[in-house]
């Protein structure tokens, strides 16, 4: 045995020892249950983010992409405590005495929201011991919480700030499974704890996956589901559980917690919002006849390379689709994938987002959007610059739960805001400051202001401009 | 760098493919013959062209200047620059102020050896059950009319690196230099290079460790030698041989240095162990390929005149050998005086030969954010088009628009290095080239979803 696995074996024989005494513990300090064995603790893993300090700040003579499509120019805009306060032309009335930047050649957009991350779960370094995303020893692991597995001290989470304005994502489990487990929404901001990122208040999410991952993954085992009609049948299958656990909850019948059936039942009661990774149009559709079978909606397509070839029926059944902007052919239920999927499900009155499920991509979402708006406008699609930005704006946030908090400049929002030294659409264009809640988390022109995790700290290139 | 394809697998964009494809049953008598249509109509003989008004962009590292012509005759470039003439008899096309640049040069690609990488049927990058390795040679397998060179080329790329993938070995076998022509003869070069992994993959493929890796290389360059001095004498087949009798002959030319040596490493400690290797064989002609922390060695990578291929954007220590990585390193590199290329380090590497424009557009909005390395315009271009054919030795044959270079020339509808910006014409070898591929099909298909009288699949 090397010096790693006999450190290995300590620690685990270290989390044998604790593992009971801290559940105990845990137990003890919650709330008595009110009513029968069916009774869930409310909100067990609450988050702990607070807001960081702020001050007062106004940005002026900047353009302005409000993420739900508006645009102004010589714009204005205010934040104070957290909020924005103020945003207009530059008629804006803004009190004197404040720290005001001058944002002339400049652009101002929400904070970019990724609905579809794997920072933290699949953290950076890519090694086995931190590969957390797939709980891939049975199809349907509705019980795993994606928060549970992710590693607050990701690289990752900086870079997206640094290089991405990224201020809120969606951390989801693989793909291996039909159902996954439970995602979570984060505020990217550096936290010692999962908790210290959560989103308040924010929904929780299922993701669902339809196509070849499941079926390959326990065809290789062996097992159920193989083919896609596996995939199906296990699926619905597993939703006559599921109401039948919902009905008796909801009756306020007693029977033994499954966390399983808990997640199931708070989507059929739409609480919880279902994340379905699909690739295929014709995959999608029995998805949807599928949620119609069993009464919960469906609220974002995941990758949905041939969202366009159906994006009449995304319209119709009020479905989001998370895309990539140029990412095909990796694999056959990729092969169609084409550069103006997203224009094309936009143009058709549905709801298009653009995504990155990549630790890299994420850093230039604006770039991915950039591709899918030039090649839009070469077939005819003239989308304006403002109304793409929806893209990673109010799009995502919508399909996350979180619109009426974040996703646009509106008044009285969470001050989630890039300044970016160009149009953001630019390759030449990169954040030169990001505010999270009204606080300054990331600023190109202080050295300081930028994010080192405890891995990176100490380490060759630590605080390196990255 | 298929170790981290594989890490990324699951996270829900799974490449590795199992099922038994029934494609090739089903494929009609039809396509078959549209295939071989295209073949034979397409493309149009070169003929001596001139495009004037250009954004022109040598591509040497030189800022693009204004009104700039370019000269094609007989498939080279014969005149460039503002102020020449158009020849009597040439064609001659008025880019009115648009972007001219050398066709885009993927400085590392496995393009063309795979249709759809996670369907294995279709994916010729790696031999895991070959008794072969240093000799396996790519060329034969490079697929010209493989759907991912079309798309490439309509996005402007016109010649690509193509390695093979270490299977059985730390040897990888010999990578070739195609063009993305839609024609049979894809090849510019063959066995153009030797590709080895030295590091984190190379001392998986070695036994274990970083140590095995360089005894193993070691060893096996003797074993060249050995063979090289008398080749009717070597046994490839005791058991003591590391290298059979092809693999042994296939090396041969890596130690004399008639063959570059392209050497997959990442971390600055490896990348001067790659470096002292020459103490040994003095001849090795080396190229790096990754070279994520390569800034950290820029002098020594600069003393040893060692042209480096990298990644670009690459920023996270995504694995242990990159915990230095920043997207600085090319702009620091080239600030030390290396010659810098720009490839798919990273993955993506048979598909998204159309990255290259990415890669060179963010190492020019470096140079706007304090404190970081970038390069300017015509630096970032050089990345992408002279420097990776210079890497290869083919500086003279292609990769800038100089006289005497092969007429590889795309035109863009804006500056190449914005994403929203897309080619208007390619030429390769002075050659137009279709700017159609399946993905325009499937998008004119599609422009509006809905099915009319007849279903879509009437509509082509």
């Amino acid at each position: 045995m090397n010096g790693g696995g006999k450190w290995l074996l300590i620690a685990a024989l270290l989390a044998g020892t604790a593992g009971p005494i801290a559940a105990k513990r845990d137990k003890a300090a919650q709330p008595a249950p009110s009513q029968g064995t069916s009774a869930e603790p409310d909100n067990p893993y609450p988050s702990t983010y607070k807001p960081y300090p702020g001050r007062p700040t106004v940005i002026r003579n900047a353009t302005i992409f409000d993420g739900e499509g508006g645009r102004i120019d010589k714009g204005v805009v205010f934040l104070n405590e957290g909020r924005i306060v103020a945003i207009g032309g530059p008629d804006t009335p803004i009190p004197a005495d404040i720290a005001v930047f001058d944002g002339t050649g400049k652009y101002i957009t929400p904070g970019v929201i990724d609905i579809h991350s794997h920072l933290g779960v699949y953290a950076s370094p890519g090694v086995d011991a931190l590969s957390d995303g797939n709980e891939m020893t049975s199809p349907v692991t509705p019980h795993v919480w994606a928060e549970h597995s992710i590693w607050p001290q990701d690289p990752g989470f900086g870079r997206a700030l640094a290089n991405g304005g990224v201020t809120t994502l969606q951390i989801l489990p693989g793909s291996g499974n039909l159902f996954g487990g439970r995602s979570v929404t984060v505020k990217n901001v550096p936290a010692r704890t999962q908790q210290g990122m959560k989103f308040p208040g924010a929904p929780y999410g299922l993701k669902m996956a339809c196509g070849e991952n499941p079926k390959r993954v326990y065809g290789a085992k062996g097992r159920e589901p193989s083919t896609r009609m596996g995939n199906l049948a296990v699926d619905r299958q597993t939703w006559i559980k599921a109401r039948e656990y919902q009905k008796k909850r909801a009756a306020g019948k007693d029977q033994t917690r499954d966390l399983g059936m808990e997640t199931l039942a708070d989507v059929l009661e739409g609480k919880i919002l279902v994340q379905n990774h699909c690739y295929r149009a014709d995959e999608m559709a029995n998805v949807i006849d599928m949620s119609k079978e069993f009464g919960y909606r469906i609220t974002a397509f995941h990758h949905a390379v041939e969202s366009y070839k159906i994006a009449d029926l995304l319209r119709e059944n009020g479905i989001c689709s998370a895309m990539w902007g140029d990412w095909y052919g990796f694999k056959m239920e990729a092969y169609d994938g084409i550069k103006e999927n997203v224009p094309l499900v936009h143009q058709a009155g549905a709801c298009a987002i653009v995504h990155s499920d990549d630790q890299d991509g994420i850093q230039r979402l604006n770039q991915e959007a950039a591709k899918a708006l030039g090649a839009g406008r070469r077939m005819g699609i003239n989308i304006s610059d403002e109304a793409a930005w929806t893209w990673l704006a109010i799009n995502p946030a919508r399909a996350m739960g979180i619109d009426q908090q974040t996703g646009s400049l509106k008044v009285g929002k969470m001050a989630d805001v890039v300044l970016w030294n160009g149009n953001p659409f630019s390759t030449y264009t990169r954040p030169e400051k990001v505010w999270i809640d009204g606080a300054l988390m990331y600023d190109s022109s202080n050295p300081k202001l930028k994010p080192v995790t405890d891995f990176e700290l100490g380490q060759i290139g630590a605080g390196d401009v990255k | 760098m298929t170790v981290q394809t594989n890490l990324r697998s699951l996270r829900a964009k799974s490449r590795s493919g199992k099922g038994i494809s029934i494609v090739s049953r089903l494929r009609s008598k039809r396509t078959a013959l549209a295939i071989l249509a295209a073949v034979t109509s397409t493309p149009a003989l070169a003929q001596s062209i001139a495009i004037t008004g250009a954004t022109l962009a040598i591509g040497d590292g030189s800022e693009p200047i204004q009104n700039g012509t370019v000269v094609i005759a007989a498939g080279k470039v014969v005149a460039v620059g503002a102020g020449v003439a158009v020849p009597a008899g040439a064609k001659a096309i008025d880019a009115g102020g648009k972007w001219v640049t050398p066709g885009i040069v993927s400085g590392f690609s496995r393009v063309g050896l795979a249709e759809v990488p996670g369907v294995r049927e279709t994916n010729d990058m790696r031999a895991t059950k070959s008794p072969f390795s240093a000799a396996i040679d790519v060329a034969p397998a490079i697929n010209p009319f493989a759907n991912p060179i079309a798309i490439s080329r309509t996005a402007g790329i016109t010649r690509a690196v193509v390695a093979p993938v270490a299977a059985t070995s730390i040897f990888a076998g010999q990578g070739a230099v195609v063009d993305l022509g839609a024609d049979m003869n894809p090849i510019t070069k063959a066995r153009a290079f030797q590709y080895v992994e030295m590091g984190e993959a190379g001392a998986d493929e070695a036994g274990g460790s970083r140590a095995a890796t360089v005894l193993t290389f070691r060893m096996m360059l003797r074993e060249a030698q050995e063979f090289a001095r008398a080749p009717a004498s070597y046994d490839g087949r005791s058991r003591d041989a590391l290298l059979n009798r092809v693999d042994a002959e296939a090396l041969v030319p890596v130690v004399t240095g008639a063959m570059p040596l392209m050497v997959h490493v990442e971390s600055a400690r490896d990348i001067l162990t790659v470096l002292s290797l020459r103490q040994d064989f003095p001849a090795l002609k080396l190229i790096l390929a990754g070279a994520t922390e390569g800034w950290m060695v820029a002098p020594q990578i600069v003393a040893a005149k060692v042209p480096v291929i990298t990644a670009g954007l690459e920023d996270l220590p995504s694995s242990f050998e990159k915990l230095a990585a920043t997207q600085s390193n090319v702009g620091r590199m080239v600030k030390a005086g290396v010659s810098v290329s720009m490839g798919l380090l990273t993955g993506d590497d048979a598909l998204q030969l159309r990255a290259a424009t990415q890669q060179a557009g963010n190492m020019v909005a470096l140079t706007k954010v304090p404190g970081a390395t970038g390069l300017s315009w015509g630096q970032a271009l050089r990345t992408i088009t002279s420097a990776p054919a210079e890497a290869m030795g083919l500086g003279d044959r292609f990769g800038s628009l100089k006289a005497g270079k092969a007429g590889d020339v795309v035109m863009w509808d804006g500056d190449p290095l914005e994403m929203t910006s897309a080619p208007v014409a390619v030429w390769i070898d002075g050659v137009q080239q279709p700017l159609e591929n399946r993905q325009t099909k499937l998008r004119d298909r599609y422009a509006t979803p809905t099915e009319g009288a007849m279903p879509k699949a009437y509509e082509w």
